[in-house]
């Protein structure tokens, strides 16, 4: 007996679900071994994380962009199904698109290290879930190893999710153990997919990837209907219509085939080569007696972190700019225009959905186009209104205004930690120094607490992971998800070398921050500049008025007055390479900043070691 | 074939043995117990000779203007191994009229005796490592002699008829105090000798004092420090008749080291003995480091050269501005480009090089400038 074909397969044999787990809790894992168990892949072509495509998702063991693999499976009874295994970004930058991820499925799996229990993220996307009233199916993960910890966690599991522990699902994606039962589950409970196959098609697009060869690959699952490979689609949200090149499912490699049913998921090309023309969350019908009405929930990405990225070598800002062209291809959410720094000379300010995002498109910067950059300190958007009445939106700090302000508003999260009870009383300190808002604390288990804040985003991008990570050992974990803008008193803070004011170094503070911030910064500086033919004063400033002042004593000394004897080839090549170094110096004004003074002032808020 | 007279021509002879290593030295010298086998401290000077004889035979007996037997200790191997060393040097080549002839020596490794032995021999120089008076000083430097014995190894070597006499001494030393570099500069005065040296100190890496400042054992020199001391040895070295001739040296009149000099107008020099750098007619090369190596090398007849460099014409001209502006001779205005000499210009205009000279044709940083001569050849060379 064959396996349902695509296109005409009955909505009753389709089971469409995702995975949702923190990274490192086995989801790449999992899905390997679903791969084999239904025999969709033999164990010779098997490659680890089969789904992760990009290198970074690989090394780095995260998932950036989603996929989904169409899985025939029989079932015990002799019952040939279909899986449809949705995969989900996981991190918090990409919340909308998790939640298209989940809005395809009908099911979630949710995967938790059975040695580390829930994050905070999955918690996230778990209540996500949970409020679209998807089936959850719990388990936990890792049972193999020696410190789990299954019985304490099931526990903790059933209370947030309101079952019997006894239900929680105990599996190693490692071994294979345990695999086999929740493939069975997964057909007992999740549903299958209802639509109407009569209506006109609606399909929900949950992810598009831009691919060098066959240009945007658009994911959907079908609703209603069905998208056939002689339709001519379009985009609901943007009125567009495109011709269909092929449609197809992922099962694991594209296979193309003749349609796509109610409940089925698979893909689109269309030959588009932007996914600006596919977006996530926008609704696929055909051109001819298509839908009136989407499926709704769509809405347009929306940078909330902005940063300027600058080549550290000013002849690459062409490059810079092409990749940036090419990255925007495969990336929605990016926004960029072309900026200029007194101090760091041609770049761009950059928008991002949030800082891991930032950090993926300058890892891919660095690493697919051999650019090397300078990225300045993130920073939000400000809404600023005049005391004209005049309505600003501030996207670089050295371009916030300093008079006549009646109105500051700055964006809010509502942030979810989950922590070891132990450090409850650091992460509120943290929490309250950086403005929070306390709005609710549950213990999830006897030893581990949520905590539930409204913070400010400036306040989250500034530092914020490292000291949580750093007053908790490492075992706190963090979510947020924006949820509007506050009104604050923030000023903005410039620095001034020998006077000048070095718009590379401008920060939007709260005024109760802001000496502490100039102080902090100033100090910084004091260290790295060298000292110069002339002092250097270093000074934080709000508008005219200094509010700390340090300085860079002259140079009183720079001649070597060592006994080098004959070895005169020694005192050139020191010479030569003090001559290299004043290379690497940027000239800002009349002083001389090295290289790595930009990069330690910026990276003040270093996003390097989050994941 | 003809062969260029390679004149002015210097020899520097290097003997790598010292009794102990001093932490801050990363100079090419080892205690007996470092040397392991194969190495002879008795007759070491033969292998030293047997080089002599391969330099006169290559630049066929260049006339030698100045000699400077360097360390290490030279005064390790005794008055006799020294002064056959000397005999070598007059077996090979001609030595001008005037030639100059120093040996360093560590103020304990001599007594009156040996210093009378060596001017006896020929030497008309000594060069003490005095580095400071300062009994605490001379202990984080782990030098081996007291303050005391400095002083009297100058007045023997005055007494035994060496007319010339410098002492070294070293400043910026962590835990080093103003007084003591007065008290330091005060002896080379009382001493009566006609040359002083002042280097500042530089943690080299790899020494045992840059571990111990990399430990937080010891506090890095500091610039500032090390710049009011150079003032204090130059204002009590001027008013006791000594002028700088070079960034770190002062003499009286006619005391000038024409060895140093010879450096710093880049004339041929040989380097005899392990890791010894030689200069000749554009081209820099350094002996293998290891004395072993070294007197194996010899031994088996091969190169004894590791490291050549031929000077492109861009580097000769680096080094000749580089030096010269060390100096208080400067450099003729005659060796600057175009560019170069409007740099100049800026400088005279400014101050930075002195105003006067610069009118007769000579390039010389001013007296207040001196400690800024690395930024002034690295602006003029651009």
């Amino acid at each position: 007996m064959s396996s349902p074909r695509p296109g005409s397969t009955d909505p009753a044999l389709v089971r469409n679900f995702c995975i949702i787990a923190h990274i490192d809790h086995g989801k790449s894992t999992l899905a390997d071994r679903m791969l084999q168990h239904t025999g969709l892949v033999d164990a010779r072509s098997m490659r680890a994380q089969y789904l992760d495509r990009m290198d970074i998702e690989r090394e780095r063991g995260i998932t950036i962009k989603s996929q989904a693999v169409r899985l025939p499976y029989q079932a015990p009874d002799g019952t040939e199904y279909i899986l449809n295994l949705i995969d989900t970004p996981g991190h918090v930058d990409f919340t909308y698109e998790v939640s298209r991820s989940l809005a395809a499925c009908e099911g979630a799996v949710l995967l938790v290290d059975a040695a580390q229990g829930i994050e905070a993220q999955t918690l996230a996307n778990l209540y996500l879930a949970m409020e679209n009233d998807m089936e959850i199916i719990p388990v936990l993960n890792k049972i193999d190893l020696p410190a789990a910890q299954p019985e304490k966690y099931a526990a903790e599991l059933a209370h947030i999710i309101g079952c019997d522990p006894a239900d929680v699902l105990k599996v190693s994606a490692k071994t294979g153990v345990g695999v086999s039962e929740l493939l069975e589950r997964i057909i007992e409970k999740v549903p299958a997919p209802k639509g109407d196959a009569s209506a006109p098609a609606r399909a929900l697009i949950f992810d598009s990837v831009y691919d060098t060869y066959r240009g945007v690959v658009t994911y959907v699952r079908v609703v209603d209907g069905r998208i056939g490979t002689r339709d001519k689609i379009e985009m609901m949200s943007l009125g567009t219509t495109h011709e269909l090149l092929e449609v197809g499912v992922i099962s694991p490699e594209p296979v193309p085939s003749e349609g796509l049913g109610v409940g089925e998921v698979g893909y689109l090309i269309t030959g588009v080569k932007d996914v600006r023309q596919s977006r996530v969350g926008d609704t696929v019908t055909t051109a001819l007696r298509g839908a009136t009405e989407s499926l709704g929930g769509y809405r347009d990405p929306l940078p909330m972190v902005f940063s300027g990225l600058y080549p550290l070598d000013g002849s690459d800002y062409p490059e810079l700019r092409d990749a940036l062209d090419k990255l925007k291809l495969n990336d929605a959410a990016l926004t960029y225009e072309p900026e200029t720094s007194l101090a760091l000379g041609f770049g761009f300010r950059c928008g991002f959905l949030g800082l891991l995002h930032l950090e993926i498109v300058r890892e891919r910067l660095e690493r697919e186009f051999n650019l090397e950059l300078i990225s300045t300190a993130p920073n939000v958007v400000y809404r600023v209104i005049t005391d004209a009445g005049k309505e600003i939106t501030v996207t670089n700090p050295s371009e916030f205004p300093e008079t006549k302000l009646s109105q500051i508003f700055e964006p809010v999260v509502r942030a979810t930690v989950l922590l070891p009870s132990e450090f409850v009383g650091a992460i509120m300190e943290l929490c309250q120094q950086r403005r929070g808002v306390l709005l609710g604390m549950d213990y999830l288990s006897e030893d581990r607490v949520e905590l539930r804040y409204t913070l400010p985003l400036a306040e989250i991008v500034f530092d914020f992971f490292d000291q949580l990570k750093s007053r908790t050992r490492g075992y706190a974990s963090l979510d947020y998800e924006p949820t509007g803008e506050q009104e604050a008193d923030l000023v903005k803070v410039d620095i001034l070398l020998h006077g000048e004011a070095v718009d590379a170094f401008s920060a939007v503070v709260h005024r109760d921050k802001s000496q502490a911030y100039g102080v902090l910064i100033v100090q910084k500086l004091k260290e790295l500049i060298p000292r110069q033919q002339y002092e250097v004063p270093i000074q934080a400033a709000i508008g005219a008025r200094i509010i700390t002042r340090e300085t860079v004593r002259a140079v009183r000394k720079d001649v070597l007055a060592k006994c080098y004897g004959g070895d005169i080839s020694r005192n050139r090549k020191l010479l030569e390479k003090q001559k290299e170094g004043k290379k690497r110096m940027k000239m800002v004004g009349s002083v001389e900043v090295p290289q790595e003074a930009f990069i330690a002032v910026l990276s003040t808020s270093d996003t390097s070691s989050k994941k | 074939m003809t062969h260029q007279n390679h004149t002015p021509f210097s020899l520097y002879i290097h003997i790598p043995f010292c009794a102990s290593i001093c932490g801050y030295c990363d100079f090419n010298t080892y205690t007996a117990q470092q040397l392991g086998g194969g190495v002879s401290q008795e007759s070491f000077h033969k292998l030293l000779i047997r080089e002599l004889e391969l330099v006169s035979r290559a630049l066929d007996a260049p006339t030698v203007s100045t000699v400077f037997i360097g360390g290490g200790t030279p005064t390790l191997i005794g008055s006799d191994s020294l002064t056959q060393i000397l005999r070598g040097i007059e077996n090979n080549f001609s030595l001008s009229p005037e030639v100059e002839i120093t040996t360093e020596a560590n103020p304990d490794s001599v007594d009156a005796q040996m210093l009378a032995e060596l001017r006896e021999g020929g030497f008309n120089r000594m060069s003490f490592g005095m580095q400071s008076a300062s009994p605490s000083v001379l202990a984080t430097l782990q030098r081996t002699h007291t303050a005391g014995a400095s002083r009297q190894a100058a007045l023997w070597a005055r007494e035994a008829g060496f007319e010339h006499v410098n002492l070294d001494l070293i400043y910026g030393t962590p835990g080093e105090t103003d007084s003591d570099v007065r008290d330091s500069v005060n002896v080379c005065i009382d001493a009566g000798v006609d040359h002083v040296a002042a280097y500042s100190l530089i943690v080299e890496p790899g020494t045992a004092m840059a571990r111990a400042v990399n430990q937080g054992l010891l506090p890095p020199p500091d610039d500032d420090e090390c710049a009011d001391r150079h003032n204090i040895i130059d204002t009590m070295l001027a008013s006791a008749g000594f002028n700088w001739y070079e960034v770190s040296n002062w003499a009286k009149p006619g005391g000038q080291s024409s060895h140093n000099k010879a450096y710093w107008t880049s004339a041929n020099w040989w380097g005899v003995g392990p890791g010894a750098h030689s200069h000749v007619d554009g081209r820099r090369w350094v002996n293998h480091k290891h004395p072993a190596t070294y007197a194996k090398a010899m031994e088996n007849g091969e190169a004894l050269h590791v490291d050549t460099e031929e000077l492109t014409s861009e580097q000769i001209h680096v080094e000749k501005v580089m030096l010269a502006l060390r100096t208080r001779a400067g450099l003729p205005v005659g060796e600057l480009d175009t560019q170069e000499l409007e740099r100049a210009r800026e400088f005279a205009l400014q101050g930075v090089i002195d105003p006067v000279e610069f009118a007769d044709g000579v390039v010389r940083v001013t007296d207040s400038e001196r400690l800024l001569a690395d930024r002034v050849i690295r602006e003029l060379l651009g």
